[in-house]
């Protein structure tokens, strides 16, 4: 990025440098402007605004159907922070990370340590049939694994019937001993193949001359993992996890889809209450929808921040041990 | 042979058997679902893990084509989505070609405000962007939904358009105008078409995005059936004949198979594009 801010050093072939006003400087470079219009307009509107204005709603004790929307400054804060359903939402999307995201990015690695074996035939397929999920839609694959998943002929239980695993079909959506975990799985399922390839990236990046030099120094396979893939692969530790975690986060169309967060709030991420109480309740509460939304746009800040420093910090120690 | 290096063939093998046995696992849902398409109601109960169907039921796609309105559905995803790829293209390389190459007073804000936004959480912003396009008539359309998937973040877009124009070599686009072409021509005849490539794998990104996009259509066509897409449209289908599942099991192979066939096809651009964010 740095490379961008800098200055070009051979702009002022293209426009001769001179002492010029400011209307003049603008006005030489009135192209770039108008290049720039369409993305300043439309990130203005769909990201900009939405920022400042989602701010500003969280202030109203607003139903999103009348023009009435009186101002009730922190009202609405105040109730975010005792609703119980919320502190649960925030409390099923936590457990989500730190149950899926650690295995994953493990998972993952170990899977991405086999496949890059430049001997390992047919890589490429297994590489590609373990990221078809993550190009398929979440919503239509939520809907589908309702069946799937289903205690009446869906075909889990029929095979842990037929195995004699269980002797009564599970009801792994419709339980709420069940529901969270059978969508953890699903959701570890869709996305592994995403994390998988962000390993497989991380690894080209090692030169191959790298292992020809730890090979003449004698090492053998295990050596080679221990003391030069697995070093070199700990500064993308924290990218990655980062990555996952918030992907992790924007869980909502696969709960919806599946579960729309029940049963008995099971599985109420905080952003499918945030869309329950903006949208599909009885009265809409949009204020109240925006003061969550904002909630949990500095939460997810803050653990991002806390995980990246926690993640540099663990490095430092263990590289300085 | 030394025993050694027959160890290490066999070691492989064991790696492929027991990645072959994963693989076929982690594919078998979509199989699954194209196998129940192809049942009746009655063989997708009964059929257990069984992928192959007695005899084909085409009438399952007839019934989500027309009757659950699945037809019009993927009309308008296609719509949406094409919308949405050329816009975020276009507008996304106009920027990064200035960012990279030109000079001009604001540049830093812009650069700035781009990065900052990077890592706002995206979902929550949905519902002002309601309320604007409401307000702007935006609401109930298709036109609607496309400004608003190509408006909001993209910005990893526009930062791998103004990396790639970075590197292009400054002596082409001074020939161009030696040869008395204009800003505009430059862009569009030189430079717009060195950036194959990065354009590729912008494409291919956003139509993933688009294809596959949920919360947006949904609170887009609360009011208008007729416009939903087909992610928001088995939802619908599912509300409505929660029963049908091989109607269902049809839709949701009308909604995959496309997206399937180009991410098969264009696999490497999707692959580097998901490689970039870990590489930058």
């Amino acid at each position: 990025m740095s490379t961008m801010t800098r200055k070009a050093p051979a702009g002022g072939r293209l426009v001769p440098a001179r002492r010029r006003g400011l209307a003049a400087r603008i006005w030489a470079e009135r192209w770039s402007y108008v290049f720039l219009l369409p993305t300043v307009v439309l990130f203005g509107m769909y990201t900009i605004w939405p920022i400042v204005s989602g701010l500003y709603y969280s202030l109203l004790d607003w139903n999103g159907l009348g023009a009435e929307r009186p101002f009730i400054g922190l009202a609405n804060y105040r109730e975010a922070f005792g609703d119980p359903l919320f502190w649960k939402s925030l409390g099923v999307t936590l457990l989500i990370i730190a149950v899926t995201v650690p295995l994953r990015v493990a998972l993952s690695l170990l899977v991405a340590l086999v496949l890059n074996n430049p001997r390992l035939p047919l890589a490429k397929l297994f590489r590609t049939a373990l990221f078809v999920p993550v190009v398929t839609t979440t919503a239509i694959i939520g809907v589908v694994m309702g069946f799937i998943f289903d205690p009446a002929g869906g075909p889990v239980n029929q095979l842990l019937l037929d195995l004699g695993i269980v002797d009564q079909p599970v009801d792994f959506l419709g339980d709420p001993a069940t529901s969270l975990w059978t969508v953890m799985g699903v959701h570890m399922w869709k996305w592994f193949g995403i994390t998988l390839v962000y390993w497989l990236a991380a690894l080209q990046t090692i030169p191959v001359t790298v292992y020809e030099a730890a090979r003449t120094d004698g090492a053998g396979g295990w050596a080679a993992l221990r003391y030069v893939t697995l070093p070199m692969l700990k500064p993308f530790l924290i990218i990655i996890a980062l990555l996952t975690a918030i992907e992790t986060m924007q869980i909502f169309d696969l709960v919806l889809t599946m579960t729309n967060g029940g049963p008995f709030f099971s599985t109420l991420t905080t952003e499918v209450y945030i869309y329950q109480q903006a949208f599909a309740g009885t009265t809409p509460r949009l204020g109240y929808g925006a003061a969550l939304g904002v909630l949990f746009g500095v939460f997810t800040l803050v653990f991002a921040a806390i995980q990246a420093v926690g993640l540099r910090y663990a490095n430092r120690v263990r590289s300085s041990s | 042979m030394n025993t050694a290096l027959r160890r290490r063939r066999l070691g492989i093998w064991a790696q492929v058997a027991v990645l072959a046995v994963i693989c076929v696992v982690w594919i078998y849902p979509l199989l699954w679902i194209v196998s129940a398409s192809l049942k009746d109601s009655l063989g997708v109960f009964s059929g257990g893990l069984g992928l192959l169907p007695g005899s084909p039921h085409f009438e399952n796609y007839a019934r989500a084509w027309q009757d659950a309105d699945f037809g019009l559905y993927t009309v308008n995803s296609v719509i949406v989505t094409l919308g949405t790829v050329v816009l975020v293209v276009l507008r996304c390389a106009l920027a990064g070609y200035v960012i990279a190459r030109r000079e001009f007073i604001g540049k830093r804000v812009v650069v700035g405000v781009l990065v900052a936004t990077l890592f706002a959480p995206g979902g929550l912003t949905i519902i002002p962007v309601v309320e604007l396009s409401d307000l702007l008539g935006l609401l109930n359309s298709r036109t609607g939904i496309i400004l608003a998937l190509a408006g909001g973040g993209h910005v990893a877009a526009v930062l791998l358009y103004a990396g790639y124009f970075n590197r292009i070599p400054r002596e082409l686009e001074e020939a161009a105008i030696m040869d008395g072409a204009g800003f505009l021509r430059t862009f569009f005849r030189v430079v717009l078409p060195l950036a194959g490539p990065v354009t590729a794998t912008v494409s291919v990104m956003t139509f993933l995005a688009a294809w596959n996009n949920f919360l947006l259509p949904l609170v887009f066509t609360f009011s208008r059936p007729d416009l939903r897409t087909l992610s928001v449209g088995m939802l619908a289908f599912r509300g409505t004949n929660s029963t049908d599942w091989s109607g269902l099991a049809a839709a949701g192979t009308i909604s995959l198979v496309p997206l399937l066939l180009v991410f098969l096809a264009l696999q490497r651009y999707f692959v580097e594009g998901v490689a970039g964010a870990v590489k930058s």
